[in-house]
């Protein structure tokens, strides 16, 4: 299991979501990506995409003003 | 998401692909904007895609999709919305996406007549031929009144539980969205592109006969949607933040332009987008300081950070409101 940190801040959903969706499809299962954001609309955005594609928000953050976004690479399905 | 889960309902699997252009509606403005603060910042295609339990794809097509809003082959519609185009070029990339993934045919919402330009009855076979789709494209809502697709006569999908929807009106859609247990909906009539809006169009038709040339990056056309556009010369213009998310929101872009604000009285973050020499900085200073809280004071004092250049500080009269002509504004 590896841990790995994303950048896209400064970016507006859904380039947030986009940029997670392409790295995390190139992680196994169980690999865990910080993805730092300054959109708002991340945190809504974010989860929303885990829950579909069965990955896990294992938690967020506020620091400066920055959100750290933490999710689980889940199993791939169908 | 009717057409979605009338698919569904047949037992067929459907996965979702929402194309991004850079010129969304929903989202940005909203994460932009302070006062919209309040309104829910979902987005749409990943909330229709938890409603319906489907897997949502969301592809970035912003570079490609530059040659479909330059050259449109099939033109504009009012603004700068290159309906017929856009139809056929997401098409065209959800066609290669199912060949990738080996899915079986595509289903869009369409309706005959719904749109004046990409949903007529003679265009929408326009959007087969040239995706490259083919046969493969079905459209639930309008199936029975259109050819029989490969999906249909395959067996796949059974025809006689698809719709026959025409027109512009919407009680068809809405009474099978009441009948399928669907109470909220996302866009039930389009609107969420600007290049439908008249303001946005007129903004970016500004900056192609500024630079001379039809091009634009994701910068240009974020920054087209994000406070108060004034052209004061042909060869520059600049974008006065309107509120304080803007202000924040423009703040990102201070490296890459000239900017300027008041520090004598609160006021806006202005950008300068162009070749500004002494006199149009002035000129730009003076406006800066109209839109500040010093536009009635005798002089304002204003902070230039010019590109590749020292700040410097320059003390103005703003401008008033006469003195700015309605032909500025973008």
């Amino acid at each position: 299991m590896s841990h790995h940190q994303l950048d896209a801040r400064r970016m507006l959903c859904p380039m947030p979501v986009i940029r997670t969706q392409n790295f995390v499809a190139k992680l196994p299962a169980g690999d865990t990506v910080d993805v730092l954001c300054t959109d708002p609309g991340a945190l809504h955005d974010i989860p929303a995409w885990c829950r579909i594609h069965g990955h896990e928000i294992i938690g967020t953050q506020e620091l400066d003003g920055e959100l750290i976004i933490s999710v689980r690479v889940g199993t791939p399905s169908g | 998401m009717l057409a979605t889960q009338a698919m569904l309902e047949q037992g067929i699997h459907v996965e979702g692909i929402n194309f991004y252009t850079g010129f969304c509606v929903e989202g940005h403005t909203h994460a932009i904007r302070k006062k919209d603060k309040a309104k829910p910042k979902r987005n749409n295609a990943l909330w229709v895609a938890e409603q319906l339990g489907i897997k949502l794809h969301i592809i970035d097509v912003i570079d490609e999709y530059k040659d479909v809003v330059i050259n449109p082959k099939h033109g504009y519609g009012s603004n700068m919305n290159p309906c017929l185009d856009c139809k056929c070029f997401m098409v065209r990339k959800a066609h290669e996406w199912i060949e990738e993934h080996n899915f079986d045919f595509i289903i869009t919402g369409e309706v005959v007549g719904q749109r004046p330009m990409s949903q007529r009855r003679d265009t929408m076979p326009v959007i087969q031929r040239e995706s490259g789709a083919e046969d493969r494209l079905l459209r639930p809502l309008c199936a029975k009144i259109l050819p029989a697709t490969l999906p249909e006569r395959e067996g796949w999908v059974d025809r006689e539980k698809l719709f026959d929807f025409n027109g512009r009106g919407r009680k068809p859609q809405i009474a099978l969205a009441e009948k399928m247990g669907i109470s909220d909906f996302a866009q039930p009539s389009g609107g969420c592109c600007f290049l439908t809006d008249a303001a946005y169009s007129g903004k970016l038709a500004d900056l192609w006969s500024a630079r001379g040339e039809r091009r634009y990056e994701l910068d240009d056309i974020m920054l087209l949607k994000v406070g108060r556009h004034l052209r004061p010369r042909p060869h520059f213009k600049i974008i006065v933040g309107r509120e304080e998310g803007e202000n924040r929101f423009l703040e990102g872009y201070r490296k890459q332009f000239t900017h300027l604000y008041t520090t004598s009285h609160p006021g806006p973050l202005v950008l300068l987008d162009g070749e500004a020499n002494d006199d149009d900085l002035q000129l730009a200073a003076q406006l800066a300081a109209r839109f500040s809280q010093g536009k009635m004071a005798e002089t304002v004092r204003v902070e230039l950070h010019e590109k590749g250049a020292a700040k410097r500080e320059l003390d103005v009269t703003p401008l008033t409101n006469e003195e700015i002509p309605v032909e500025w504004y973008l």
